[in-house]
């Protein structure tokens, strides 16, 4: 929802955000009135009673038990009431159906993997069937991290050691945030990505890995994004990873003193085993992709950069293991 | 509010302990009773946090605890309950002597307890350094096994099954859960002999100012008051080695 | 009549000129002068950290400083406000000064104590302050394992000891307050003629004396963790991060309580005094700030309820969070009762008073949200919580601390300050204050999340005007410091009582003398007695 184009409220995307939501405009509208009972009183008592002259002082006034028992009381059943709302929704909130999809989290800094049951994996990308419900098994491989949607009004800690999980049930197809909401280090507000609500049918198409179309380095360009490729490899060569432009036949220095020529070998290799060959000035950063690419999808990956280095025409040939 | 005349008169000679914001000396008496008592309240908080996570991971790990229990000395730890508890007696005396005004007796049963605390200090050493040359200190160097690969009566060759070193005790965890899981015990007992053995350090500290304040000749039977709060931080000291004692030493050791 | 007040040629603060005098003073209102200085400074270093916070969070991008620089920024601005400047604020400052005249005593129950609580809190301000300066930390304040105990690599050993060094300063000060309400007052002051003031510290007292050891130990436990490798919390060998949490927010919920509470006390006397009235239902007053410190010792895991703890915990927690607000209710209602048929006069204090009424009462009001598990789930470590607890520390708190200063300050110095500036200043910290945290409470539901130094574009107007209030709100800090070092040598000279105040403090001469009070006084009368003060002045009795 927004104002002057300024969002103020979130989407509302899950099965329970309209429970979360009415609960809280429930609470809001009882503590604007409290509020507002409150401001008007003290404005009111301040001006009727407003200082008239030099040594006025105040009625002599002790108490009130009736007055005592009444805003305490009052208060303690509102809060009570309250309570009991809120634990109902958090317990539905707390409570996967039985029928829930399964998919699996893992946090690790600075990144969200996903894993589907049909063994799709994605980072920094969530792709799920609207009107089923979802539960989500979560942990990290490091620190503490928080996985939270909230379109969908649910969040839940990532802590090494264990599992924990949360659900929901989407309801509005769409794209929506997901955010790290346990402060993890360096790149704690880098760890956030898109969870995207699919049609059952868009959903089924898009576990093929086919369906959306399009050439092999427009495949790739997406992958690029999707795999958070970009994140780390910026084209001005200032960030976590080296600029990818032009550099397609090439030769690069590394660390250890060595070089290499960049051709697709290469390529395949630096996704595939990122830690083998660090260029010159660069960390061992970057993750390994080894089981979580499909060998389809890494000729695309492997076009696409290719296509960021025109001068060399990039070759439809494919590496055979 | 009306404002009438109400406090000591200068006329006489008030004791030279005496502070001049409080009226009397049996005042400055209470406000320092209640003063160390809450002081000792906040030690309780203060070690309560130790006793509480070893409380959770003793619940959690038993098996690890009971095993690493054993690897403390029952005689050393045995004798340095003793030694504390004779201390704590010592330390009663001096204050009983503080207060019939017995000052030579009383700088006598204070450097006794001081002689005591130091005791049981030397034989914390002798137990950390046997820890540490059995690589039972957790971190980097924890090895759980090297003590049964290298204890006396261990014809055990390297790699011989633990659970054939450790006797009839059937083990449920692994070796490698031991040696994870009993690094939480060793963390604990660290901390929280360590933390006492700085509180013991103090106290000793403590006592030599004491100490020689009463050979100074500055309590007598009227003021005799840091004597007897050095007596309750002591005990107090005292009492959290009477929990750390069985807690640590004693897990499981019926079989 | 009143036209001729000088400046009494005894004070404590002329009592004494070398530096050995201040350093090695015995008297708890030198002490308090100095914790004063302390810190105002450690006020400002933390807001500077603020001002580098918000400005980068002026764009969606993290273009001002770099990830790491922002998460050290957060980091020492939590540490440094909520240890070294919230925590001794109003207990060091007002309460060191106040408590001891307020109760008819000559001093603290144990002077020297009371210094080496200064001393105390110096050191570990010093070992903050050299972590920082060495290149910081970036935990956040609330140094969650396991990123404190292994995976960050900044200077969390020494900013760590200087917290656990300043807690024995908060420990040794409630306990003097304790031991000196318990056994220093005047003959004929009960407990139930004691000021408000005083028993909010006395409640404080408790919760510093009681809670600080348990973030001590939890300190200790970090330290050996990261030190020397031990494992308490490390889960790769079966220890739980989790307990950490437990263990840390034990005190630091309670310690929130200790930020506050003072500030409830100084609420009470700024509200009697400037309607002249006594405070409607005093004993429920007095009553609800100890029930306050109770309460806050059992609610510390509504700060987990997404932490992985079991879904009955979270309602049992729930359940009691509650129950820790409606003592804050019932004396939000008795200072409105207060002021019905008053005699209310709106100076700079009372500005203060009636700010802190309207920000507390949105703080405590946001606390519902959280402490309702179906919502808090969703707004759990995002803006919201931030303005949440900005709405009560700042204010609250810093709102009840400016009120007394503002209040107490011609007792303390025997100048009044500018009225004009002062009120300016007033309604400038209550808008700006506003206009920063109000926008905090909208982009938080809408799922920004703490501690982000790059956030996504659409929340980007949101942060603006935060940052803008922001700028308004440093500009009504700054004033005050002005105008009161102004009024230190060009302020009209105060006399013992210019607001025509009740409490046994404005009996003494301003600045007061080293000893207070040259007879014991002795009570007779109920705590709020305008009708007895006005009859003096008139001279009809």
């Amino acid at each position: 929802m927004t104002i002057f184009g300024i969002p103020i409220f979130p989407d509302q995307a899950s099965t329970f955000a309209r429970d979360v939501d009415m609960l809280y405009f429930f609470i809001l509208a009882v503590t604007s009135f409290f509020a507002l009972a409150v401001a008007v009183s003290v404005i009111y008592f301040g001006l009727r009673y407003h200082r008239t002259h030099e040594g006025e002082i105040g009625a002599r006034i002790e108490g009130s038990l009736p007055l005592e028992l009444l805003w305490s009381v009052i208060p303690t059943i509102i809060a009570m009431f309250m309570f009991g709302w809120g634990a109902t929704v958090y317990y539905h909130l707390r409570r996967p159906p039985d029928e829930a999809m399964q998919i699996y989290a893992v946090g690790k800094q600075w990144m969200w993997k996903f894993q589907h049951p049909e063994g799709q994996r994605e980072i920094n990308e969530l792709h799920i069937p609207v009107g089923r419900p979802i539960k989500i098994t979560i942990s990290s491989e490091d620190v503490l991290h928080s996985l939270y949607f909230p379109a969908f009004r649910t969040k839940m800690d990532a802590i090494p050691g264990r599992y924990t999980e949360l659900w929901f049930e989407a309801d509005t197809p769409g794209s929506y945030h997901i955010f790290c909401s346990e402060y993890c280090g360096t790149n704690h507000s880098g760890m956030i990505g898109t969870v995207t609500v699919m049609e059952a049918a868009e959903y089924q198409a898009w576990l093929q890995g086919g369906g959306e179309g399009g050439t092999l380095s427009q495949r790739g360009a997406r992958l690029f994004e999707n795999l958070a490729c970009n994140s780390c490899h910026l084209e001005s060569g200032r960030g976590r990873g080296p600029s990818l432009k032009d550099i397609v036949g090439s030769t690069v220095d590394l660390e250890g003193g060595s070089s290499v020529t960049v051709d697709d070998a290469y390529l395949r290799e630096s996704i595939l085993n990122s830690q083998a060959k660090i260029v010159k000035g660069f960390t061992p950063l970057m993750p390994t992709f080894q089981g979580l690419i499909s060998e389809e999808n890494l000729v695309a990956l492997i076009e696409h950069v290719k296509s960021l280095s025109p001068a060399q025409k990039g070759q439809e040939e494919i590496v055979k293991k | 509010m009306s404002n009438a005349v109400a406090h000591a008169d200068h006329g006489h000679a008030h004791h030279p302990a005496l502070q001049h914001h409080f009226d009397t000396l049996a005042q400055q008496k209470e406000a320092a009773v209640i003063g160390m008592w809450l002081f000792l309240l906040t030690e309780i908080l203060f070690f309560g946090g130790l006793f509480v996570a070893y409380m959770i991971y003793r619940i959690w790990y038993f098996e690890a605890f009971a095993e690493a229990s054993r690897r403390l000395s029952l005689f050393w730890g045995g004798l340095n309950t003793a030694v504390l508890i004779g201390s704590s007696l010592t330390m009663a005396l001096g204050v009983r002597a503080a207060q019939t005004n017995n000052r030579k007796w009383t700088v006598n049963w204070l450097i006794l307890t001081m002689l005591l605390g130091c005791v049981f200090l030397g034989v914390k050493v002798i137990e950390y350094q046997d820890k540490f040359a059995n690589y039972e200190v957790p971190g980097q160097n924890y090895n759980w096994l090297y003590h049964e690969q290298h204890s006396a009566g261990g014809e055990h060759a390297e790699g011989a099954a633990p659970a054939a070193a450790e006797g009839h005790r059937q083990l449920r965890m692994t070796p490698e859960q031991l040696q994870n899981t009993t690094q939480i015990y060793f963390s604990l007992y660290f901390t929280m002999t360590g933390l006492h053995a700085l509180h013991m350090i103090i106290g000793v500290g403590l006592m030599l100012v004491i100490t020689w304040m009463a050979w100074k000749g500055k309590f007598d039977a009227e003021w005799y008051t840091p004597v007897e709060m050095s007596g309750l931080y002591w005990h107090f000291v005292d009492i959290v080695w009477i929990f750390l004692f069985p807690l640590l030493y004693l897990v499981e050791r019926h079989q | 009549m009143l036209d001729t007040l000088k400046i009494p040629q005894r004070h404590y603060l002329n009592a004494g000129h070398s530096l050995k005098s201040w350093l090695l003073t015995k008297d708890h209102k030198r002490i308090a002068i100095m914790y004063l200085l302390s810190i105002s400074v450690m006020f400002f270093l933390g807001g500077l950290f603020a001002v580098g916070v918000r400005l980068e969070l002026a764009t969606p991008q993290g273009d001002f400083v770099s990830a790491d620089t922002y998460n050290k920024f957060f980091t020492m601005h939590g540490v440094i406000m909520v240890f070294f400047f919230l925590i001794p604020s109003i207990p060091a400052v007002l309460g060191n000064f106040l408590i001891p005249p307020m109760i008819g005593a000559k001093d603290l129950a144990f002077p020297r104590i009371n210094l080496l609580s200064l001393y105390i809190y110096w050191l570990g301000g010093l070992f903050t302050l050299a972590a920082m300066v060495m290149g910081g930390v970036d935990t956040g304040w609330t140094f969650y394992t396991p990123y404190s105990a292994s995976a960050s690599n900044t200077h969390i050993i020494p900013t760590a000891l200087g917290i656990f060094i300043a807690g024995f300063s908060s420990i040794l000060t409630g306990l003097n307050c304790v031991v000196t309400i318990h056994r220093m007052r005047a003959p004929g002051m009960t407990w139930f003629r004691l000021p408000l003031f005083v028993w909010a510290h006395y409640a404080t007292s408790l919760v510093q004396v009681l809670g600080t050891p348990v973030i001590a130990i939890t300190i200790v436990m970090l330290f050996v963790e990261r030190a020397f490798g031990f494992g308490i919390f490390d889960a790769a060998r079966g220890g739980d991060p989790v307990l950490f949490q437990h263990l840390f927010w034990f005190y630091s919920h309670p310690a929130v309580y200790i930020m506050i509470l003072p500030a409830l006390g100084v609420q009470s006397e700024l509200i009697s005094a400037f309607s002249r009235k006594r405070i409607f239902g005093y004993s429920f007053v007095a009553f609800s700030s100890l029930a306050i410190a109770v309460f806050g010792f059992i609610v510390w895991a509504h700060h987990m309820f997404v932490a992985g703890i079991s879904t009955y915990a979270a309602m049992v927690f729930s359940f009691l969070s509650f129950s820790v607000a409606i003592p804050s209710a019932v004396k939000m209602f008795n200072w409105s009762a207060t002021l019905y048929k008053g005699a209310v006069s709106f100076d700079t204090p009372m500005l203060y008073a009636y700010g802190f009424m309207g920000l507390f009462a949105i703080g405590g009001l946001t606390g519902l949200f959280l402490a309702t598990l179906g919502v808090d789930v969703h707004m759990h470590d995002t803006y919201f919580v931030v303005a949440h607890f900005h709405y009560i520390m700042v204010g609250g708190a810093i709102m009840g601390y400016l009120g007394g200063l503002h209040y107490w300050w011609p007792k303390i110095t025997g100048r009044m300050y500018s009225e004009f500036f002062s009120r300016v200043s007033a309604i400038t910290v209550f808008v700006g204050f506003n206009v920063t945290f109000f926008p905090q409470l909208v982009v938080g539901y809408l799922g920004m999340p703490r501690r982000y130094h790059a956030y996504p574009d659409e929340m980007q107007v949101l942060n603006v005007m935060s940052s803008a209030g922001a700028t308004v709100l440093a500009l009504g800090y700054v004033l005050p410091v002005i105008y009161f070092l102004w009024s230190l040598n060009y302020g009209p000279v105060a006399g013992p009582n210019p607001w025509g105040a009740s409490g046994l403090e404005w009996q003494m001469q301003s600045p007061p003398l080293p000893e207070n009070f040259t007879e014991v006084p002795e009570v007779t009368h109920e705590p709020y007695e305008y009708e007895h003060i006005v009859a003096k002045e008139t001279h009809l009795v």
